[in-house]
């Protein structure tokens, strides 16, 4: 049994009057890669957002690395961020600065080290995300794949345990779609991170995951590998599989 | 929807909170100097033009209509004095607050907007930054730094376009307006248009910000937002006039 690194006990989150979550509860293993499935506005990024504490829930708990992300002070917060990093859905690169500030901002803030270790950690991962050389770049310069795989790399400039993908894939075409998928497996292989992907694409979903999580009716209703949710009797699952794009649904 | 007392004492308690929070990031080292004199730049220095503008015509227009008004009195001579009072007093610091209000608070509302809209503001933080230091402080402390500023510059050029009008509407030497208004005008008018500028300026940076962070709903909730944060700043602004005019004239005379 792997080592449970991250867990949502009896979560509930509502926004106003809106449920999102009733009583969710997910654990998360060291090293593997688990996607989450759901419908559009189930709260999947809500999901997310709450692991790093940019919302907090109404009941539950979260436990990160041993513990409660509700009890960490600024500084323990601080701590968690820069070993759980997450790629947002539009890569929310800032726009007023370049590819290497964008790349930098994490790096000050944690304080990586001098100028010239910052400039080489800049060259670094440029070059694990396949984009060599655009530090000077905006990114209103950068076509949507190149947006997210320097968001990518702004996620890993500070040597994260944990990378969240919200949707990493969304809106790409498939020759992109395909590139970033081999940069979650990779980095995965390379780095040995534990990566949470929260997506719709099916192809995504078996080419890339160890498990499957789907969020539906307000919880995780069903959690296994991907061979184990082919054979699952759950209605809104087999829907769900099936509603997907992937080429992967004739045999199921 | 929520009653329309509950929204308001709920803006301001979270206003209140982004004055405290950021308050606190000002007084943290290191200092974020660069962003404020980023922010100073693009804020402040950017409507000087739009300020010399509507304070000259405001002046100008004034001295139209006195020059006329006290003529009946036989006093259309101390118009410069009647104006150079109305302008530093009170228009110089309202006319210059609404309109840069308009321009500055609004541009603040949309940029942190679409900031929140497309998880910047998200971002910001799970980089391990803090969006109110990186974005609310640094935009507050301009607007209350420029804002006093720009109005000195409205002052001196209202009272010149007044002056200018005075002299050929009634027919007084520039000397003689000079005097005037130099006689006339106190320390105490310039601390009373002074103090009140500084709270606009507070006013503009804090409702724009606030404003900018609540925004959801894409780019069309920016552009809601945006509209919002410029009746809500003119509204403060004038309701704001004359409470503190009231408490000033009580401190100054
Ligand atoms: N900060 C917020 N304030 C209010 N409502 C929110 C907020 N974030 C998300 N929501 C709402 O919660 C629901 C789930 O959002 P989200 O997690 O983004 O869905 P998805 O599963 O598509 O990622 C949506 O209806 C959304 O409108
Ligand atoms: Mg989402």
């Amino acid at each position: 049994m792997a080592e449970t690194i991250i867990s949502f006990k009896n979560i509930a989150k509502a926004f106003g009057d809106q449920q999102i979550f009733e009583d969710l509860n997910l654990d998360v293993h060291r090293g593997e890669t688990l996607t989450i499935i759901g419908g559009s506005g189930v709260g999947k990024s809500v999901c997310l957002k709450l692991l790093i504490g940019l919302l907090q829930p109404d009941a539950g708990s979260i436990h990160a690395f041993g513990q409660a992300v509700s009890e960490r002070d600024r500084r323990g917060m601080l701590r968690l961020r820069s070993r759980i990093a997450m790629l947002f859905q539009g890569a929310a690169l800032f726009d007023s600065m370049t590819v290497e500030e964008n790349i930098k901002y994490p790096l000050v803030e944690h304080n990586w080290g001098t100028p010239g270790e910052m400039d080489r950690r800049v060259v670094e991962v440029l070059e694990m995300v396949d984009m060599p050389g655009i530090q000077k770049l905006k990114p209103a310069e950068l076509s949507g794949g190149m947006k997210k795989r320097v968001g990518l790399a702004r996620s890993i400039a500070i040597k994260p345990e944990v990378i969240l993908y919200d949707e990493p894939t969304t809106g790409l075409d498939p020759i992109n779609v395909r590139r970033i998928n081999g940069l979650i497996l990779s980095l995965q292989e390379r780095l040995g991170v534990t990566s949470i992907v929260v997506t719709h694409d099916m192809d995504t979903v078996f080419t890339i995951t160890d498990r499957l999580a789907m969020i539906y009716q307000k919880r995780v209703a069903f959690v296994g590998t991907p061979d184990e949710a082919k054979t699952q009797e759950l209605k809104y699952l087999r829907e769900f599989i099936k509603g997907g794009k992937g080429t992967l649904n004739e045999d199921l | 929807m929520q009653p329309h007392h509950k929204i308001f004492f709920s803006a301001i308690g979270e206003m209140t909170y982004l004055t405290l929070a950021s308050t606190r990031e000002l007084f943290k080292r290191p200092f974020e100097w660069r962003l404020i004199v980023h922010q100073i730049e693009l804020g402040g220095i950017d409507s000087w033009s739009i300020t010399v503008l509507a304070a000259g015509f405001t002046g100008m227009v004034l001295s139209l209509q006195f020059a006329i008004g006290l003529e009946p009195f036989g006093a259309s001579m101390y118009t410069g004095k009647v104006v150079s009072l109305g302008i530093v007093r009170e228009l110089g610091p309202v006319l210059t607050a609404l309109l840069v209000g308009g321009r500055v608070g609004s541009g603040y509302t949309a940029e942190l907007g679409s900031m929140n809209v497309t998880e910047q503001v998200d971002a910001i933080r799970s980089l391990g930054a803090d969006p109110i230091r990186k974005l609310v402080m640094p935009r507050v402390v301009a607007m209350t730094l420029a804002l006093p500023l720009l109005t000195c510059v409205a002052d001196i050029i209202g009272c010149a376009g007044g002056g200018l009008i005075t002299m050929i509407e009634v027919g007084v030497t520039a000397r003689f307006v000079f005097e005037q208004m130099v006689e006339t005008l106190m320390v105490v008018d310039l601390l009373h248009g002074l103090s009140k500028s500084i709270f606009f300026g507070y006013l503009i940076g804090i409702i724009g910000c606030w404003n900018g962070l609540q925004t959801y709903g894409g780019t069309e909730g920016v552009g809601i937002a945006t509209t919002r944060t410029v009746v809500y700043i003119s509204i403060a602004i004038l309701v704001s006039d004359f409470a503190l005019t009231r408490i000033f004239l009580g401190i100054y005379g």
